[in-house]
């Protein structure tokens, strides 16, 4: 049995260097730890992920190592996606569902050695892994706290880490992993990220993490590194289109109202889903959902005017039809994006809908009806996310 | 090759835009839009006009004309889709005015440092700020509702012009009746008096006071130049009206994906092509004949190019009524500033300010008193430089990774004042040099390390700026900002809704309504009045409503 923790929220092994950037003393909880919501500004942070490069601390991101013989017959079990085509050295977005095929929640895959994965998680997932092993020969550990991660996310994030000297990192293609000596241990580098832009997350053991910090900051003085927080990191993947658990979607096993939990399908996830595979958690049900129809319809919005649709009804005519979930003026792309979940049977590629939207101004609330275009994908996918070799800006 | 030559030229088009400046681009790529065969005609062998990057020093890009991005139109950049084709505006916050005495005075983006810093100087001042704020926003919110609304004719009974007179005239009685006289006055009143009322701190108002002679032949205190400050507080980024920001690249940046925009929907863009007649048949556009004597011709034709240059060097004056000929030599369009475009070899230090700060990020002024700024004004009446300028320089390579090596960077310093004619004589070389030699030793005053860190330098003084870009007198806003040439006087009464005054000639620069800056609203709202004309679909969007 562990001894009793009266701390109130835990502190990351980068604290010390964060707390002394965190100018504006502005701080958010993830996973019982504390991380900064904003270190000097959120725009400037915002645009160093856009225009040089921004670090973000994500070593509260749940860790999973799932080891043993049997470890990719089980996630392959878990996951909805087909594991075995992610080869060693290689990382992939997935997600797993609950035997309804409801989603538990998404996250990232890392395929480290033969038989030897890491999967990045937002909920705490050690039960329900634990229930879902059963029968396999596989051993997982929660290695949150022993893994401390920076993501480095940007168009000079190559150029830093080969002025680090992590030489060849250029040739790193998108989802792939490389590791490199670094002060003594090893240093995983995968190009990965939650930004939609050029990037890298650097993995190394905790004692470590400062080093790193001060390493990677010396080198990237001439390149605009920035530290960023959570709010900046929020418009980022806005823009990039990508999910948030707990935003986009509750987590099937937290819901307690019928209806609000998603199927990967209702958000647009059907991609990650591999009939082929003879079983996986939640398959019947997919199947099922598959044949029959999805309840919801998971779309981006491209709302006119310069409001964020936040929290907005989705209309069609005078009918509400959906709501949204997250949404941004995207300072990039300039363009406001909305992500909606709206009835099934709405939100087909270029449709239109009304966003309802209200904001306030020196206290007087003002309502505008907006139109909406739904899109395949949001605006923001720059060739530089994905060219290899990545280029130096 | 002969016979390829002779199909270019016989070949019609559906519309001809002279100059492929920011605003000639944006024309033609609503004109595109809507369907129209445009071909855009260059005099430069490279396109952007005073919206353009060039490498004159290898591995540097400077932003030689304009250098940094507000007031375009955010209708338009999402409209063309410009982030698409790759346009990224970063913005950067506040300012600093280095001051003799070795102090400075910081303008910090962070709203308490600021007061602050205020505060050192006077704290009444720094509680005036809020209520000086809140006022020139009041002003800020009359104006942007029409930057992408074609001007109507106050002597025009057109129901069109009618119904634009009650949204201008709604718009003014919104204020309340103690809000249009501060309207009238704030239009009108120099900058000078206008920060009197509200500071007492001659730093401060020094610092403030830059944003409203910026490009303009008027000093401090001079009417006419509060509106000009407005016009610098008028734009914004991502919503936060009044910031700035650096074009990714380099203000070039803008113009390419422009252009990219323009070929996106099959214009066509000729450079090295200076045109030297709009060719005029019974009283009607028919094509331009350039300096080379080709020919191109279309029913519609666009000038890009200032009033003055538009209708006394490329018209036939015996093609246009005598009073446009007239207001167009009448037109003020007078020279008042240079710029310095440098290389170096690292960033300097600026006395009295820690090496980490992030108002060296910023605008930096030089000149910190009215009476230097009044002074440095004189110069200019004098028919000379001035021998204390004021300066806005930036080193946007702290920013922007893309247009200096790592570890090196370029800056920007635009001057304030340098006359269009040296006591009565042209720019010869040897001014131009003692010009640049002034300026440097100005910064140099203020920065031990700058001169010795200087690897490459142009300096730009109204010649040059005339003489390569095309703008008469190097006038950065293509005619002034004063309240005689603004709105429905814009470029001249009865000629402000971008129709010239022959049947399909049409203007779309910056000498027309909303005016000077990198914006795009005056190349935009002509579309719209040509696509009018032309019975065609309206492609241009409307205005955002400014809450």
């Amino acid at each position: 049995m562990r001894p009793h923790d009266e701390t109130m929220l835990l502190q990351t092994p980068f604290h010390a260097r964060i707390a002394k950037a965190c100018e504006l003393n502005q701080w958010d909880e993830w996973k019982g730890y504390t991380t900064p919501h904003a270190y000097t500004e959120v725009e400037q942070e915002y645009f160093a992920i856009r225009n040089s490069s921004g670090v973000f601390d994500l070593t509260p991101m749940m860790k999973y190592r799932i080891t043993g013989p049997d470890a990719e017959a089980f996630l392959n079990r878990l996951l909805t996606r087909d594991i075995r085509k992610v080869k060693v050295g290689r990382v992939a977005y997935a997600v797993w569902c609950d035997d309804g095929g409801q989603v538990m929640d998404d996250g990232t895959v890392f395929h480290l050695g033969r038989n030897d994965y890491r999967l990045c998680a937002y909920s705490r997932m050690m039960d329900w892994m634990q229930w879902s092993a059963m029968g396999f020969d596989v051993t997982i550990v929660d290695e949150t706290a022993a893994v401390a991660a920076l993501a480095i996310q940007g168009p000079t994030s190559c150029a830093i880490l080969k002025a680090m000297g992590f030489e060849g990192i250029e040739s790193l293609k998108p989802f792939g992993i490389r590791t490199f000596a670094f002060d003594g241990v090893i240093l995983m580098v995968s190009r990965t990220g939650f930004t939609g832009d050029l990037g890298y997350e650097l993995w190394i053991e905790p004692d470590k993490a400062e080093s790193l910090w001060d390493k990677l900051f010396a080198a990237g003085k001439n390149f605009g590194i920035k530290p960023i927080g959570g709010a900046a990191l929020e418009l980022a993947r806005i823009e990039a289109g990508f999910l948030q658990a707990g935003t986009d979607f509750v987590p099937a096993e937290e819901t307690v109202r019928m209806g609000r939990s998603r199927s990967p399908f209702e958000l647009g996830l059907g991609w990650l889903v591999s009939f082929d595979k003879p079983i996986f958690n939640g398959r019947r049900a997919l199947l099922e959902e598959k044949k029959n129809g999805s309840r919801y319809r998971f779309v981006y919005l491209d709302v006119e005017g310069n409001k964020p649709a936040e929290h907005s009804f989705i209309l069609k005519g005078n009918k509400v039809v959906g709501t949204v979930t997250s949404a941004a003026w995207c300072p990039t792309a300039k363009s406001n994006i909305a992500f909606a979940q709206v009835e099934a049977r709405y939100g087909k590629p270029g449709e239109k809908l009304i966003a309802e939207v209200y904001y306030q101004r020196e206290l007087q609330w003002s309502r505008v009806l907006a139109k909406c275009t739904v899109i395949e994908s949001t605006v923001f996918n720059p060739p530089r996310r994905r060219q290899t070799p990545a280029a130096d800006y | 090759m002969h016979g390829v030559q002779r199909m270019d030229v016989t070949k019609k088009y559906d519309a001809i835009v002279i100059g492929a400046g920011h605003n000639g681009l944006t024309n033609a790529a609503y004109l595109a839009k809507a369907g129209l065969e445009v071909l855009v005609l260059e005099k430069n062998s490279y396109i952007g006009g005073a919206t353009v990057s060039r490498e004159l020093h290898k591995d540097w890009k400077y932003s030689n004309c304009s250098y940094v991005c507000s007031l375009l139109r955010p209708e338009i950049t999402r409209d063309l889709e410009l982030p698409r084709h790759g346009l990224q505006v970063v913005p950067y916050g506040g300012s600093v005015t280095f001051c003799q005495n070795g102090d400075y005075f910081g303008d910090y983006p962070d709203h308490e440092r600021q007061y602050r810093e205020i505060a050192r100087h006077s704290l009444r001042d720094a509680n005036a700020y809020e209520r000086y704020s809140a006022d020139v926003m009041k002003q800020t919110r009359l104006i942007r509702p029409f930057l992408m609304r074609t001007p109507p004719d106050p002597t025009s009974l057109r129901p069109r012009d009618i119904k634009e007179m009650l949204v201008l005239g709604k718009a003014f009685a919104e204020m309340g009746e103690e809000g249009l006289a501060d309207t009238l006055r704030f239009w009108t009143m120099s900058i000078g008096e206008y920060l009197d009322e509200y500071f007492e701190t001659d730093v401060l108002k020094a610092h403030l006071a830059g944003s409203g002679i910026i490009g303009t032949a008027l000093g401090v205190y001079s009417p006419g130049t509060a509106y000009v400050l407005l016009h610098h507080y008028m734009g914004d980024v991502d919503g936060t009206v009044g910031a700035w920001g650096f074009a990714r690249g380099g203000m070039g940046a803008v113009a390419d994906v422009l252009a990219a925009s323009f070929q996106s929907f099959g214009g066509e863009i000729k450079n090295d092509a200076e045109v030297g007649k709009i060719l005029v048949k019974n009283g009607k556009a028919r094509g331009v004949a350039l300096a080379n004597g080709d020919e191109y011709y279309a029913d519609t034709v666009v000038s890009n190019l200032d009033p003055k240059r538009t209708f006394l060097k490329i018209m036939d004056e015996k093609d246009l009524p005598e009073d446009i000929v007239r207001k167009a030599r009448n037109f003020k369009i007078r020279g008042s500033s240079g710029k310095l475009n440098i290389a170096l070899d690292g960033l300097p230090t600026f006395t009295g300010i820690p090496k980490n700060s992030p108002l060296l990020h910023t605008d930096m002024h030089i000149l910190d008193s009215m009476e230097r700024m009044e002074k440095a004004y004189d110069d200019w009446k004098a028919e000379t430089w001035s021998k204390d300028p004021y300066v806005d320089m930036l080193i946007p390579t702290q920013i922007d990774p893309t247009m200096a090596p790592p570890g090196k960077h370029m800056m920007t310093v635009f001057v304030q004042y340098a006359p269009p004619r040296i006591d009565g004589a042209e720019w010869t070389d040897a001014d131009r040099d003692r010009f640049g030699k002034n300026v440097i030793d100005q910064i140099a005053k203020y920065s031990p390390d700058f001169k010795d860190l200087i690897l490459h330098c142009e300096v730009r003084t109204p010649r040059e700026i005339e003489d390569e870009v095309g703008l008469t007198e190097g006038n950065i806003f293509m005619g002034e900002l004063t309240f005689d040439q603004l709105l429905f006087n814009r470029p001249f009464p009865g000629y402000a809704q971008y129709r010239g005054p022959v049947k399909g000639m049409y203007m779309c620069g910056s000498g027309t309504h909303p005016g000077g800056g990198v914006m795009a609203a005056p190349g935009a709202n002509a579309a719209r009045e040509i696509l009018l004309d032309l019975k065609l679909r309206n492609t241009v969007p409307a205005g955002y409503a400014d809450d």
